[in-house]
């Protein structure tokens, strides 16, 4: 574990985050009816979904180390993973929202990737709620620790499998292109890539963090 | 700075410095090319750039503020 207090990734993931600011803005996109300028969304909307998608990851990879070494700082690690998470997701939600008033009309109009998110969502929510109600440590610790590893394949399955089975506003879905087609023609990887790896990054940093905080406290506590 | 370290700066130099060359397309859509070539986006840009090194700034100042914290346990 010492990759998390080391500095260097740190100060990569703000590098490549800081250059998608000076490429993704400047850069030229393709010209598009209705979306114009919000193309350039993709370089901030998106990397929200990435950053959530890494810590959810670890998360959840921190569950099972947890349900297999029983050790606490395994069911910290998982949790504080998760409240990283829920503050992506809600940056995505409302970047998405905003995007979505001004290219498909309405903040929410119940587009099948808006409603399954706002579901996934809500299903950790419940993992917070869950752990909140169960006093007793240990059994705490295992009853989330399960509950996390069943959620991450739900939560995948309403974000990024059914929406696209069904027609959507969002790109992707029901034979609407995804922006990858345009990544694909234009500069836009430039920009699009290091956002994805500097957000991930961002989130696991602030994860860590948190992490840290919660080591430190729960030390106290012991004493 | 390990070599590995500078040799990614480097490389993220490379990357933006490198310009997309596109053709332009036939439809006219409208877009924000007075803004730019007037050059008020980059005031936008630099407005971006203040507020996410701060918080950058501001993380890495917590970062070893709890590093402090770490060492006296």
């Amino acid at each position: 574990m010492k990759f998390i207090y080391q500095t260097w990734w740190k100060v990569i993931a703000v590098l490549m985050v800081l250059s998608t600011f000076i490429t993704g803005l400047l850069f030229k996109v393709p010209r598009l009816q209705i979306i114009h300028e919000t193309i350039r969304n993709l370089y901030f909307h998106v990397p929200m979904w990435m950053g959530m998608l890494t810590v959810f990851v670890v998360s959840v990879y921190f569950s099972i180390k947890y349900l297999s070494s029983g050790k606490e700082e395994h069911d910290l690690a998982a949790v504080e993973c998760v409240n990283t998470g829920l503050l992506f997701y809600s940056l995505g939600l409302l970047t998405g929202m905003l995007w979505a008033k001004y290219t498909w009309g309405e903040f929410w109009s119940g587009d099948p990737k808006q409603n399954s998110a706002a579901i996934a969502f809500l299903l950790y929510c419940a993992y917070i709620v869950l752990r909140n109600s169960i006093d007793e440590e240990q059994k705490r610790a295992k009853i989330s620790a399960i509950y996390n590893i069943f959620a991450f394949p739900i939560m995948i399955v309403l974000i990024f499998i059914l929406p696209r089975m069904t027609d959507s506003l969002h790109p992707g879905s029901g034979g609407n292109p995804a922006f990858g087609k345009y990544d694909l023609d234009n500069g836009m990887k430039i920009a699009f890539y290091p956002a994805l790896l500097g957000w991930s990054f961002i989130a696991l940093w602030i994860a860590t963090l948190r992490y840290r905080i919660r080591l430190v406290e729960n030390k106290k506590n012991d004493n | 700075m390990t070599i590995n370290m500078k040799k990614l700066i480097f490389s993220l130099l490379l990357l933006m410095s490198c310009t997309a060359v596109m053709a332009q397309q036939a439809q006219q859509v409208e877009m924000a090319d007075a803004l730019r070539s007037s050059g008020k986006i980059y005031v936008v840009i630099l407005t971006i750039v203040i507020i996410f090194a701060g918080l950058a700034l501001y993380l890495f100042s917590m970062d070893r503020r709890l590093k402090k914290i770490e060492k006296e346990k």
